[in-house]
């Protein structure tokens, strides 16, 4: 059997161009391979996974993928559709077909009326390859148009973060705060609640999770959090 | 250092700032240092004192400027007026654009250009403080500032000069012995990858000089590069070490 070393231990912090692995492992996130040695691309926590050498980028851009779920800002209207700003180096397209379901007639349709510059989206990337810029879809439930709640925006690689095991964080936090969160991957945010007050308190835990996305047990401390800060504000509430 | 000094080099081979032949200036680095940008890095190489900021990537503008292939680099090498002794006008001088040029060049093998088609990125040097060899301490700092921005690399790209003053080859010259010494060879490289980004000779080397200074310059670059990894790495050591309680 050929020796096959790797040059880091788990979770070690590495940097661009730092060897990771040599000989029979695959080049995965943010490494890549050369003369069959494997060097990190970004600076961040590297681990093997299954013969697979990861780098967990610290520092990191929104780039877009076929279905994920985004939240844009509308910022032109266009003849026959709008632009999208998803925070990715690549402007998205809203095609007015798409939102209007049925055919859109430039003469009958006023785009500005059903979406204008400024306005919020939560969509759905529905194509997208290097030569093309991103389409967006909102012809699913849940999609379209943000008419009440606020807007937070993370670093894009913290959103699994916030996300939690099988979902277990951002569970958490909908069911102390009573708020439905939005996650888009691009790391902007949407958190509607019954009152502000609610949505402060989600947004409060979600920049926790953020500062300390690289800690254990953060899940634990998170609910404890919400429930002494709930306490706090109806003790407020009895004065 | 108005008068030309008889000797760069005295007779225990101790140079006019104390150094010795093959040594260093003293070299800081720090990353993150401007929270607008989105990656930055601050050098201190001597008494050079260099920040360089990146943007993007992002769509380009002019759009006409993005090529559908790869990304784009557009770098500013800018020395503020104050810079120097003599007030220099802030406008870009033809100096100024070679440099932007050649550091641009010397960058570009490092980033995974063809990943971002259509898309760009800025890299702004900003010299407050010159004293010779600003072009590699601009490098070394511009490729921290994009590895701090989350821009794929292959790796880092770290630049050093060697030179000779009085017959002699010595790494790292100096405002003065820059201008009075007899020849300058900046050199950036990838270290890890073994290649050399930039290489360039003013003045007159014989061969064997040539490539006593390039290995001399090399083993410079390598020393900074140490330097380059421990100032990235401490912007998140926080991380790492909290990282490894899990």
């Amino acid at each position: 059997m050929r020796i096959m070393p790797t040059y880091f231990e788990k979770k070690q912090l590495v940097t661009p161009g730092e060897l990771l692995a040599e000989g029979d492992y695959l080049a995965g996130e943010n490494t890549y391979l050369e003369d069959k040695k494997i060097y990190a691309a970004r600076i961040g926590l590297a681990d093997v996974d299954n013969k697979k050498v990861n780098v967990v980028a610290l520092r990191a851009f929104y780039i877009p993928k076929m279905g994920d779920i985004v939240i844009g800002t509308i910022t032109e209207v266009g003849f026959n559709g709008w632009s999208v700003d998803i925070k990715s180096p690549y402007t998205a397209l809203l095609r007015a077909s798409d939102v209007l379901s049925r055919p859109f007639k430039p003469q009958n349709d006023e785009l500005s009326q059903v979406l204008n510059a400024g306005d919020l989206i939560v969509a759905k990337i529905a194509s997208y390859d290097r030569a093309h810029d991103p389409q967006l879809t909102v012809g699913e439930p849940g999609l379209g148009k943000i008419t009440r709640g606020q807007i937070m925006r993370v670093t894009p690689t913290k959103i699994p973060r916030v996300i939690g095991r099988k979902g277990s964080m951002i569970s958490t936090i909908k069911q102390e705060t009573g708020c439905q969160i939005i996650l888009g991957l691009n790391g902007v945010i949407l958190v509607t609640g019954k009152t502000p007050e609610d949505e402060e308190l989600a947004m409060m835990a979600i920049r926790k999770i953020e500062e300390e996305s690289h800690t254990s047990g953060l899940t634990d401390r998170i609910t404890q959090l919400l429930k002494e800060e709930k306490a706090k504000r109806e003790e407020n509430k009895i004065e | 250092m108005n008068e030309k000094p008889e000797k760069l080099i005295d007779k225990k081979g101790f140079r006019l700032d104390g150094r010795k032949a093959d040594e260093l200036r003293p070299v800081k680095l720090e990353v993150g240092v401007l929270p607008n940008a989105d990656g930055s890095a601050y050098i201190e190489h001597g008494k050079n004192k260099i920040l360089a900021g990146v943007f993007g990537p992002k769509e380009m503008h002019p759009k006409h400027l993005s090529l559908p292939d790869r990304m784009v680099i557009r770098c500013r090498y800018h020395m503020a007026p104050f810079s120097v002794q003599e007030r220099k006008s802030p406008a870009p001088s033809r100096r100024e654009v070679e440099l932007s040029k050649v550091i641009r060049e010397s960058l570009e093998p490092s980033v995974f250009l063809e990943l971002y088609p259509r898309t760009g990125i800025d890299v702004f040097i900003e010299v407050l403080q010159a004293d010779g060899g600003t072009r590699c301490a601009s490098i070394t700092a511009a490729s921290l500032a994009i590895a701090d921005a989350g821009i794929p690399m292959r790796d880092l790209v770290v630049a050093c000069a060697a030179g000779k003053i009085d017959d002699t080859v010595v790494l790292d010259l100096y405002d003065a012995e820059d201008k009075l010494g007899a020849a300058d060879v900046p050199v950036a490289i990838m270290p890890n990858l073994n290649a050399v980004t930039l290489l360039q000779m003013d003045g007159i080397l014989a061969p064997e000089e040539f490539e006593n200074a390039v290995n001399m310059a090399i083993e410079g670059c390598k020393k900074i590069y140490a330097l380059q990894k421990e100032a990235l790495k401490n912007k998140y050591t926080i991380t790492k070490e909290e990282a490894e309680e899990e």
